[in-house]
């Protein structure tokens, strides 16, 4: 195998994981900072403990969080070093600001927040709390700054001697209009994996009527949080796509599967795929459903995956620029079907939580504590429909792929860190597992001591 | 003094303060699995740097970040030249920030010696990398005319950066074992210092040794000899200060260490970063490896305006967490 293939998995198993913890990172902080402050306000020791027993969930995936975070920074000039060149410019500023930002806010006060218990004034303590969920968010939103210039390259210009981007507005940068509906997208999937999470121990308990109290408040609360996440991450993942349709067309549709142009187009529910003919085999939809989402109205004429890669070989030359269209057929299904499932379950969640009888809903609670897989799901195959479907673009429609590898690192070396790599979080993802089911699954006691 | 300076000398304060606060914390992971004898007592030690290592490290990431906006091409040949001593470093960094986080999770003695020597080896691998690449740094490495190092690791562990590798490891074991003197109590504290003081001693002969040998094989000495000077002074004082039972100047004498050290490596290169032993014209310097001035312009207002605050929260966090630790079970936060 060739190194850039080799490198292509090891960015893909490296971000998918570290994905795993960001979202919760960013949902859980703020979740925590509330149930702080209620604690605060209150004076109700119930919140102080809720706070602790949250905390330590939260921290467990902290942890992991920003040791996998490292490997994010390095591997840009470790594996795509000539990727790193060509938009050093633009993308070097927002991970030096997300550092100065962002990183030494969450880092030193989860250290005031984890051992300030008794040392700080509540007030410090609980601005500590606020500041590590603020200091988290900040970091996503300059990630997803940098990460919005290579779906949607703004204010740059290219420099004609060498060939590479240069930064000509930071403020263009910064307001990239993808921003705009990619971080509301993140931080509410944050919120909405959170409250799912929260929802899942509290419904383990509450199946025991163990500490009633403490996990009927918790799991209010926390559906709440998730009804607001999934229906908001939803609507805004709605007009990201109709921002695709526009900007980056083809991601939109393969990710339909819609191989020839329509007019009026129907929204595909399921499909087989036969990539060499370039055809579905079976393919069921509903009827100028993919129109409407797309325009607001009915007739609206959808462009096909053929006459995209034309239109792209007659732009950009000839080559290779076919994404993998069943992988982001379904992991698009994947990510909206898990959605759907959100909603419904939160609203379940919110609806059936007003009333006193939820721990008698055994089946309902049972199904809550599995339900946390599904916001796992939806980031994940959202991250690989983002990133897959950009395909044959590492920046879109400026570098490919193929262009950005650092030419100097054998294959061998890049193999030989795909294995480590793979060990090491796979190990240390299952070792993070069991400590949060040990916790959040023990006695409220041994968190919160 | 044009921007490409100003962010020399930005990348050289990160620098600084990298080595100087993950130095100590390094440092108290090398000697921590040699200077408790019971839990609590490691306990104690991990509590010293528990609420700072995080924010440390961030220095580190923030060095890396600065580089990757500063100086691109520096960021894309060192990381991809150096690729596989990285990856064995950001292995033991894993290891080790997980340690520090999850080694109290349970209460299995088996388990948390793992952990310990997750914290032992996650210290001292990352610590002896750094020396080996500073002074692959100093002597530069075989970076041809497209700005790529294609000779691998091995080339890299010449004796001369090994060396360094081990003036790191001993030196920062010294600073930590001074921090703990600052931070810990008793025989404990005791222990500490005396670890401290064999780890100085190391420390002294290898440093002499590299600063000799770096005076003949690089040129780093003709703008960095003051700060040699500067550095070996206060190396010389930690020692006397140590010896006097003044913990406190103890430890600032090995800080000033680090942060002469630091400033001599960077002075010496200035205004190079990366210097190529094939040809002087292959060699990176603060203009041909920068970023454009506009992003330069960008970064120096964010740096001007953000550095200070997080300068006052850092110092502030120290300050709450001021005073020495008992490896008392009572009083032990895990």
């Amino acid at each position: 195998m060739d190194s850039t293939i080799l490198a292509r998995w090891q960015f893909a198993i490296v971000t998918i994981y570290h994905f795993f913890y960001v979202p919760l990172t960013l949902g859980i902080s703020i979740f925590v900072a509330i149930v702080e402050t209620k604690y605060v306000k209150t004076g109700d020791e119930m919140y102080k403990k809720m706070a602790k027993f949250w905390g330590k969930i939260f921290l467990i995936n902290f942890a992991i969080g920003v040791v996998t975070g490292i490997v994010q920074e390095f591997q840009f000039g470790m594996n795509w070093s000539e990727y790193s060149r060509f938009m050093g410019d633009i993308f070097g500023a927002p991970l030096a600001i997300e550092a100065l930002l962002a990183f030494y806010m969450e880092s030193t006060f989860i250290g005031l927040w984890v051992f300030g218990w008794g040392k700080l004034t509540k007030k410090q303590h609980l601005t500590s709390a606020w500041l590590v969920a603020l200091g988290s968010n900040l970091s996503a939103i300059w990630i997803l700054i940098a990460n919005s210039f290579m779906q949607h390259p703004v204010g740059y210009t290219i420099n004609p001697e060498t060939g590479r981007v240069v930064m000509s507005n930071f403020a263009a940068l910064v307001f990239n209009p993808n921003v705009l509906l990619q971080f509301p997208h993140v931080f509410t999937s944050g919120m909405s994996l959170a409250g799912f999470v929260v929802m899942a121990f509290s419904a383990w308990h509450l199946l025991r009527k163990h500490e009633v109290k403490f996990f009927l408040t918790s799991f209010r609360m926390a559906a709440m949080y998730a009804l607001i996440g999934s229906v908001l991450v939803a609507t805004i993942g709605h007009f990201q796509g109709q921002f695709l349709i526009e900007h980056q067309p083809l991601k939109m549709a393969s990710a339909e599967a819609l191989w020839e142009t329509e007019q009026p187009a129907p929204l595909s529910m399921f499909v087989i795929v036969d990539e060499k003919n370039k055809t579905n085999i079976v393919d069921l939809g509903v009827p100028y459903m993919l129109s409407f989402l797309s325009y607001n109205n009915f007739t609206g004429e959808v462009e096909g995956i053929n006459d995209l890669v034309a239109q792209a070989e007659a732009e950009y030359g000839p080559g290779d620029y076919l994404p993998p269209v069943t992988l982001n057929y379904w992991s698009f299904r994947t990510m909206v079907g898990a959605g759907s499932l959100m909603v419904l379950i939160a609203l379940l969640g919110v609806y059936w939580g007003k009333k006193d009888n939820l721990v008698d809903k055994t089946l309902f609670l049972k199904a809550t504590v599995y339900s946390v897989i599904l916001p796992y799901l939806a980031v994940s195959t959202g991250w690989l429909l983002a990133e897959t479907g950009r395909w044959p673009w590492i920046v879109f429609g400026l570098q490919k792929v193929e262009d950005a590898i650092s030419p100097n690192v054998p294959a061998w070396n890049v193999a030989f860190s795909l294995i480590l790599m793979l060990v090491i979080y796979t190990v240390f993802t299952i070792v993070a597992y069991k400590l949060a089911i040990k916790y959040g699954t023990g006695e409220i006691d041994q968190a919160t001591h | 003094m044009d921007l490409n300076t100003i962010w020399f000398i930005l990348v050289t304060i990160l620098f600084i303060g990298f080595f100087l606060l993950e130095g100590f914390d390094y440092g108290v992971g090398i000697l921590m699995p040699f200077l408790s004898k019971d839990d609590n007592e490691r306990r104690a030690v991990i509590n010293t740097i528990g609420p700072h290592w995080d924010g440390n490290e961030v220095w580190m990431i923030t060095a890396g970040g600065a580089l990757f906006a500063a100086f691109p091409h520096v960021y894309a040949t060192l990381f991809s030249g150096f690729y596989l001593a990285l990856v064995l470093m950001l292995a033991a960094l894993i290891l080790r920030g997980l340690a520090f986080e999850y080694r109290s999770l349970r209460d299995d003695p088996v388990w948390r010696e793992r952990w310990d020597w997750a914290i032992f080896g996650g210290s001292l691998v990352p610590a002896l990398l750094w020396g080996v690449t500073v002074g692959n740094l100093m002597r530069g490495f075989a970076i041809d005319a497209d700005m790529n190092y294609w000779g691998g690791l091995f080339p890299l562990l010449n004796i001369y950066s090994l060396l360094g590798g081990l003036v790191f490891v001993t030196l920062f074991a010294a600073h930590g074992a001074n921090f703990l003197g600052l931070k810990l109590e008793g025989d404990l504290a005791e222990r500490a210092k005396k670890f401290g003081f064999q780890a100085w001693i190391a420390a002294t002969v290898l440093a002499v040794l590299f600063l000799i040998w770096t005076f003949f094989a690089t040129d780093i000495m003709a703008q960095g000899f003051i700060f040699a000077l500067l550095a070996a002074v206060a190396l010389l004082a930690a020692g006397w200060y140590a010896k006097q039972g003044n913990d406190k100047l103890a430890f600032v004498m090995t800080s000033l260490t680090v942060v002469f050290t630091t400033i001599m490596v960077f002075a010496g290169l200035f205004p190079r970063i990366l210097i190529s032993s094939l040809d002087p014209a292959f060699t990176l310097n603060i203009y041909n490896a920068s970023a454009s001035p506009y992003a330069l312009n960008v970064m120096t207002i964010v740096a001007a305006i953000f550095v200070p605050i997080l300068l006052i929260y850092q110092i502030w966090a120290y300050k709450v967490f001021n005073g020495r630790i008992k490896a008392d079970p009572e009083e032990l936060i895990y």
